[in-house]
């Protein structure tokens, strides 16, 4: 027993672990994006409480500014080396670098098709922009520490803000009610992965993930036991999080509730922070292959039962819905799946699979999932808005151009050829096969045919007749809308096209 | 196991006397019962109302800002431990970081004010469209049982 | 200081958690449900400072200050991050007490499939 109190009296205890804890040493470049978007989140807080209550043009305007530069300052530290600063609690690596802009990428495209929406619903508070932009703090946060501090506050800062968010409609019974599901699975989950989080800190003295991998001992059976314990908890948590199946009964009913804009945040930008929450977790113990069982391997066959069923339940459970948010909330599912098909990979064979397919997959489905959710926005109008297939009905004649993308989105969802869904699940494909994880490509390969018929569903709803008076006529096109739906949609040819020189640049190599 | 066989029979023998006891005078004793006697006892005073009081959903308002008031103290309580002990690059470095802290906990009460959180009566100071009407598909309800918290059903 | 062991506080925490845990799983008042939630949490700080305080061998023994200290930071930060779990869901029950006058979790059956 480390007995430290026991040892000096209180000035000296003080002084000992101030001697201990010296002041950090500090590199501001590398959390200089996530306080210009927490930073940005505060002024738009405070252009909230003095603006005239007319329009939120400035908010939007000086959020998207201060996205711009956290993108801005986050692809010049493309060329920096990797390090740690604020004694280890923030790391600048590729990784985080990478996923940090594609977070800052997901909140620029939402918060631009956000305000029409929010006008069009009558819930046009200017708090949505602050929140969704510490929200996105929160996925940085997941994604750029090794420390699991770090991780859990990113975790926490993502979702309490996207509690708060998912009931801002509060006039509807059904965005308050998926926003208090939210809230207590959230965090019921959150406790679960804490108590994980206690029991590897109760075994190896430390927070940082490296310091555990390299504590890591099989043999001492009572460590080994413990670190188990714990890792199996953590993983339980970040599943709930990101969605896995059998824990992803929250999932569509919250997609469903709240807002539009909301729901499209959530599927991408939560989704990206848990995968990198989950990345960071499982890999930090890949790199230790030289003392045999490592203890992500443990829980390896989980994983891949996990992988397999969220593929196939998320597929087949969308086949039978009836509203196009839900279908797209099954469908995130399934795609969680694809996902967590490549970090198996990578766990599987560090060596021949690295960052890139994930990244890739998370980009491409970010683009696909948030334009997809602005095209069903179009249904909101007077305050009032409908997501079942019928609502779509008739939409091709209000609004070509939403269609015409809404196509591109369902084509990339199915994964057909050109687009970059396709590219995608290939690349995960080839993954899975390179590391011997044949079933869990033959489970893809299946689900992405299960898959075709509820994504041809919805863009045929758009192209139905609307008939009778009960389809409430979609609000007009806007030029917020319209820019992320083509940004979206060029964006899954662009990422395409330009595969080669784009993945140098992201993940360094291909 | 032997030493403890009495006590184990006196235990069960008071269990069967008492349960004898009360539940014969229930089974054999006469019953006739008034609506008086019905009526809970509360010191010979009438019983008012109902025993599952509804209170103010007010009380939660105030147990939300207590709350996050709370925890800002146990962050600079565990803080002025460490500084009044530290030497000077550490008290330096970390009344920085608790300075930055108090900003934006500043600009969280200055927000908190400025909806009007704290304003008690805050129906006639919310700005109408955040305070949000009922939706009229829910339960028929009163405007006073909006103020009210149920309780359990 | 003496006579108790880590094992005790272990298991006193799993205790804890285990009840929390299944209240959240068998309770229907959201206000109950989330003090479950808040039980499962305090058994986790209580956790983190038994094993603070028990440090055990196997750390490094440069390192003990900080493990010893790292321990005690997270139930801090636990301790906040619970408090904002309390603001924002006390925030959301409010605002479903206004549209709806029960919170029983078994009636909020608006969407389903």
């Amino acid at each position: 027993m480390y007995n430290l109190l026991a040892q000096t009296d209180g000035n000296g205890l003080a002084k000992r672990l101030a001697e201990a804890f010296p002041p950090p040493t500090i590199d501001w470049p590398s959390i200089l994006p996530i306080a210009l978007v927490v930073c940005t989140g505060i002024v738009a807080l405070i252009v909230e409480m003095l603006r005239p209550r007319q329009n939120n043009n400035a908010i939007i305007g000086f959020s998207l500014v201060g996205l711009f530069f956290a993108g801005l300052s986050l692809t010049s530290q493309f060329a920096s080396p990797d390090l740690e600063s604020f004694g280890g609690m923030v790391l600048r690596d590729r990784f985080s670098l990478t996923i940090q802009l594609l977070v800052v990428m997901v909140t620029g495209l939402t918060i631009l098709f956000s305000d029409g929406y929010l006008r069009a619903k009558r819930i046009p508070f200017g708090e949505f922009y602050p929140l969704v932009l510490w929200s996105a703090s929160g996925a940085m946060m997941m994604a750029s520490s090794k420390n699991l501090l770090m991780i859990f506050l990113g975790i926490e800062v993502l979702s309490i803000s996207l509690y708060v968010l998912a009931g801002m409609s509060k006039t509807e019974t059904k965005s308050e009610e998926s926003a208090l599901k939210y809230f207590l699975l959230g965090a019921f989950a959150s406790a679960f992965l804490l108590y994980g989080i206690a029991f590897m800190y109760g075994a190896t003295g430390s927070l940082h993930l490296d310091a555990i991998r390299s504590a890591w001992n099989p043999n001492d059976e009572a460590f080994r036991n413990m670190m188990l314990f714990g890792m199996g908890l953590m993983l339980f948590g970040l599943a709930f999080k990101a969605a896995f199946v059998p824990f992803h009964q929250w999932t569509p009913d919250v997609y469903q509730g709240a807002p539009t804009n909301v729901t499209a945040f959530m599927a991408a930008g939560s989704k990206i922070g848990a995968m990198a929450a989950l990345w960071r977790l499982l890999s930090a113990s890949t790199t230790n292959v030289d003392l045999g069982a490592t203890f992500q391997s443990y829980w390896m066959p989980a994983l891949f039962w996990i992988a397999i069923l969220t593929m196939t339940v998320g597929n087949l459970v969308a086949l039978v819905q009836k509203d196009v948010k839900r279908t797209l909330g099954y469908s995130s599912i399934a795609h969680a799946g694809y996902i967590l098909v490549g970090i198996l990979a990578h766990v599987n064979n560090p060596e021949k699979v690295g960052i890139g397919t994930t990244v890739f997959y998370l980009l491409s489905y970010s683009l696909m999932t948030i334009g997809a959710f602005a095209v069903v926005s179009l249904t909101a109008k007077n305050g009032k808005e409908g997501t079942r297939f019928e609502d779509l009905h008739g939409l091709w004649k209000r609004s070509p151009f939403a269609v015409g993308c809404l196509i591109v989105f369902v084509a990339s969802l199915i994964g057909i050829p050109p687009t970059s869904g396709f590219f995608g699940k290939l690349m995960i494909f080839n993954d899975a096969l390179a590391s011997d994880l044949m079933p869990l490509a033959i489970v893809l390969a299946v689900n992405s045919v299960l898959s075709v018929y509820y994504y041809v569903g919805i863009a045929k709803a758009a192209f139905v007749d609307a008939e009778g008076a009960r389809t409430p006529e979609s609000a007009p096109m806007n030029l917020g809308l319209a820019a992320t739906c083509l940004l979206c949609a060029g964006g899954i040819f662009a990422v395409v096209i330009l595969f080669n020189p784009l993945m140098n640049w992201l993940v360094g190599a291909p | 196991m032997g030493d403890y066989i009495a006590i184990v029979i006196l235990v069960g023998l008071a269990a069967v006397i008492c349960g004898a006891m009360v539940s014969l005078s229930f089974v054999l004793g006469p019953k006739n019962t008034t609506p008086y006697k019905q009526s809970p006892y509360e010191c010979g005073v009438q019983p008012l109302g109902d025993a599952r009081e509804r209170f103010p959903i007010k009380f939660y308002l105030v147990a939300m800002l207590f709350i996050l008031f709370d925890i800002e103290v146990v962050f600079l309580w565990s803080w002025l431990t460490v500084f009044k002990n530290a030497d000077l690059a550490y008290q330096t470095f970390s009344f920085g970081a608790v300075m930055v802290y108090m900003v934006l906990w500043i600009i969280g009460d200055a927000y908190v004010i400025r909806v009007n959180a704290i304003d008690w009566d805050e129906t006639t100071s919310l700005h109408p469209a955040k305070l949000g009407e009922p939706d009229p598909a829910a339960l028929p309800v009163t405007a006073r049982d909006l103020e009210l918290v149920g309780g359990a059903r | 200081m003496t006579g108790n062991n880590l094992a005790d506080y272990l298991t006193l925490g799993l205790l804890m958690f285990s009840i929390g845990a299944v209240g959240v799983i068998v309770r229907r008042n959201p206000v109950v449900i989330f003090m479950c939630i808040e039980l499962m949490l305090n058994a986790v700080n209580l956790t983190f400072l038994a094993f603070a305080r028990y440090m055990p061998s196997s750390a490094p023994a440069s390192g003990r200050e900080a493990s010893f200290m790292s321990g005690q930071m997270m139930v801090i930060f636990v301790m906040a991050v619970a408090a904002a779990e309390v603001a924002v869901g006390l925030g959301i029950i409010m605002a479903i007490y206004r549209l709806r006058k029960d919170v029983d979790v078994d009636e909020m059956n608006l969407m389903s499939g």
